[in-house]
């Protein structure tokens, strides 16, 4: 499992409630599951550092997870595609799927951009 | 048969049975082992019992466990949902036989953002087969990722590596479709599934629905491929495939009594033959019935296991009504030999009823199979579905060896004979009940139709129901035609009354030769008696006369002796 901690965390407390009412809105918790390392999978987590280091610098986490060391997880986080990143927080909860080559869809599905904004930079 | 499936074998691929009543014998064999096989159909047609039943059975009768990825149901909604049909997967689940895996994809939380494949997917089916070293694998319904992944370009490629790796794989695979307008699956899944393609239907004509199952295709492989009509119920699945049944039964030539003695003398005083079938027709209230119930208590008598079959009464009307004319029925229900089956021909479809009456049968294991009656079916202009309904049901029971007893009720507008032509062909044997009117009677007279390899009686009987149930009795044949009834008795009585004249004529004749005779005997005795004494009279006449001729004699001696003359002259002279 490879671990990226780039910003600095503090440990989830106890109550889920009180943790998404107290976690700033702001902060990003990521899981990229990945299958192998195949060149597929490389262009995606290249994609998504690019982009979290461009939007998100220092304030998010993010873990990747390789599916064939841990094939349990598929059914538990119910996964079918590779790559696929969840976004955890902030809600919604969402699936990015592909190899994040497509930025503006990246963005949207982080919530970082609203659809209005990517015509307008267009 | 064993020697010809082995002797294909080598040549044919291999199979793996479902264990689903009825599908292994039309696919003869089952599905293609290590092949994926595509199951589709319309909504609620059954595809995903199919499925689960498929895993089930082999999980619990073949030792092999499978594997259930669902992209629409939930576990716990599966679990319940074959719970109704006697399947705990709760049990199989907790011995490592089945994994149940749902797949939930939700369109809104998915953002496509380049290329992916479906490897997660591969990678977490490969883990359930594993984990429990699975041999089959049913998908259900892969379709359902068509509306949650919106690239269908990698959905396709991913979904044709899929069926691939399945087979790489080497287990049984179903993946069930949903029908498609024009195509087999809405997806058009045939494409990449080719092995085996199986369509269930679920038709609704007339206001009854009939499940129905057809092999499309099965590349390598011979196959039934008519559509056999299927019954889900209590004990799951159940395919009929009695159509592909030929004409290849073992015949008995062993003899069964029809219960009613006079008619068994009709039929070379034997009966009829054991396997055979047997239709007794005729018009409203004439005793078709009871020749059944006859029938039915003979073999009970025997030890015979009955089915009946009552499509209008209830058996405990049918029971009631027979007892008023002796035959006792409700003894062998208790006895267990005597089984009734009561629906109303609506209560389901054609097809239903065949399957139904397959089911009681194989479940049952009658001698003899009572269907009373059969026309009830025919409540619409559907003579060729009834037609192929019977023939099916009597192909089944004949192959089974078992006696098979039809009635059928006849209108009598129309010619008894016609009628019935639609089945006449299927029946061995053809009991005719027709009532004849006649001086304002309405009288019953039975004969035998048709009777296959027996020299059955061309008579007409007339057919009366006593309290001691069904008896035969001859007809009279006049030149007004058949005496029954009323007229028969008035023919039998006119027919003892001369009889009886005749006899007086005869008692008379005789007293009269007697008395003539003792009148002449009596004559005889006065004439012998008169002339006995005339005789007498003579004799006496004749003496005295020969005293006289003496005496005159004598006294010509005495007279010559007196005179001296001589003697001799005298007396040669006179005499």
């Amino acid at each position: 499992m490879m671990e990226e901690k780039n910003a600095s965390i503090k440990s989830p407390p106890a109550d889920f409630d009180q943790t998404i009412s107290k976690w700033p809105k702001d902060k990003y918790v990521l899981r990229l599951y990945v299958t192998g390392t195949t060149s597929r999978s490389i262009l995606a987590l290249t994609n998504l550092k690019k982009i979290c280091s461009q939007y998100l610098e220092g304030r998010y986490e993010l873990e990747v997870i390789d599916l064939f060391q841990h094939p349990a997880l598929a059914k538990d986080e119910q996964i079918i595609a590779a790559p696929t990143l969840i976004k955890k927080l902030p809600l919604p909860f969402r699936r990015i799927i592909g190899d994040m080559s497509n930025k503006e869809k990246v963005l949207m599905g982080l919530d970082l951009k609203e659809l209005k904004n990517i015509k307008d930079s267009r | 048969m064993s020697k010809a499936k082995h002797k294909t074998s080598p040549v044919s691929i291999p199979k793996s049975p479902t264990g689903i009543q009825g599908f292994d014998e039309i696919t003869m064999g089952g599905l293609p082992t290590g092949r994926p096989t595509l199951v589709c159909g319309g909504a609620g047609c059954g595809k995903t019992l199919f499925g689960l039943e498929f895993l089930v059975r082999g999980a619990t009768q073949f030792d092999e466990p499978g594997v259930f990825m669902s992209f629409e149901e939930t576990n716990e909604e599966l679990i319940m949902n074959v719970a109704s049909l006697g399947f705990d997967l709760n049990d199989l689940i907790d011995n490592k036989k089945i994994a149940l895996d749902h797949v939930h994809i939700e369109r809104s939380e998915i953002e496509e953002t380049g290329e992916y494949d479906l490897e997660a997917l591969f990678i977490r089916l490969g883990y359930a087969i594993d984990s429990i070293g699975a041999k089959r694998v049913v998908l259900d319904t892969i379709e359902s990722l068509f509306a949650g992944l919106p690239n269908q370009l990698i959905l396709r490629a991913e979904l044709r590596r899929l069926f691939r790796w399945l087979k790489v794989k080497g287990v049984t695979a179903i993946i069930t479709g949903e029908r498609g307008d024009e195509t087999l699956t809405r997806q058009g899944l045939e494409e990449y599934v080719s092995d085996c393609v199986i369509m269930l239907d679920h038709r609704v004509t007339e206001q009854t629905s009939t499940r129905r199952l057809r092999v499309v295709k099965f590349r390598g492989s011979t196959h039934g491929t008519n559509e056999y009509p299927f019954l889900i119920d209590e004990s799951g699945f159940s395919v009929l495939p009695v159509t592909s049944l030929g004409l290849e039964h073992i015949v008995s030539s062993e003899r069964i009594s029809s219960g009613i003695k006079a008619l068994d003398e009709m039929l070379e005083g034997k009966g009829y033959y054991r396997g055979s079938t047997i239709l007794v027709s005729g018009t409203a209230g004439i005793g078709k019935t009871s020749t059944a119930a006859h029938f039915a208590e003979a073999a009970c008598k025997r030890g015979e296991r009955v089915l009946y079959f009552c499509f209008e009464e209830s058996p405990n009307q049918l029971m009631r009504n027979m007892l008023s004319i002796g035959i006792k029925l409700e003894p062998w229900v208790k006895k267990g030999l005597l089984r009734f089956q009561a629906t109303r021909p609506t209560f389901y479809g054609l097809e239903m009823h065949l399957a139904v009456t397959h089911k009681y049968v194989n479940e049952f294991k009658p001698d003899i199979v009572i269907l009373d009656p059969i026309n009830t079916f025919d409540v619409a202009d559907k003579e060729f579905e009834v037609r192929t309904l019977l023939m099916r049901i009597v192909d089944f029971l004949k192959v089974n060896q078992i006696t098979a007893l039809f009635t059928s009720l006849t209108s009598s507008a129309c010619n008894t004979e016609s009628s019935d032509v639609g089945i006449s062909s299927l029946i061995d044997t053809w009991l005719l009940l027709r009532d004849i009117e006649l001086n304002g009677e309405r009288n019953r007279g039975m004969y035998v139709l048709k009777s296959r390899g027996m020299a059955n009686s061309n008579q007409i009987r007339e057919f009366v129901l006593t309290n001691r149930g069904v008896e035969l009795r001859d007809v009279y044949i006049g030149a007004s035609g058949v005496l029954t009834g009323s007229a028969r008795i008035a023919q039998e009585a006119h027919e003892n009354s001369e009889v009886l004249t005749r006899k007086h004529e005869i008692e008379f004749k005789k007293r009269e030769i007697a008395r003539k005779r003792r009148e002449v005997e009596a004559k005889v005795a006065t004439m012998l008696a008169d002339f006995g004494s005339e005789e007498a009279e003579a004799v006496k006449i004749i003496a005295d006369e020969q005293e006289m001729i003496a005496r005159l004699e004598q006294d010509k001696k005495e007279m010559a002796k007196s005179r001296k003359a001589k003697v001799g002259d005298i007396v040669t002279n006179n005499i």
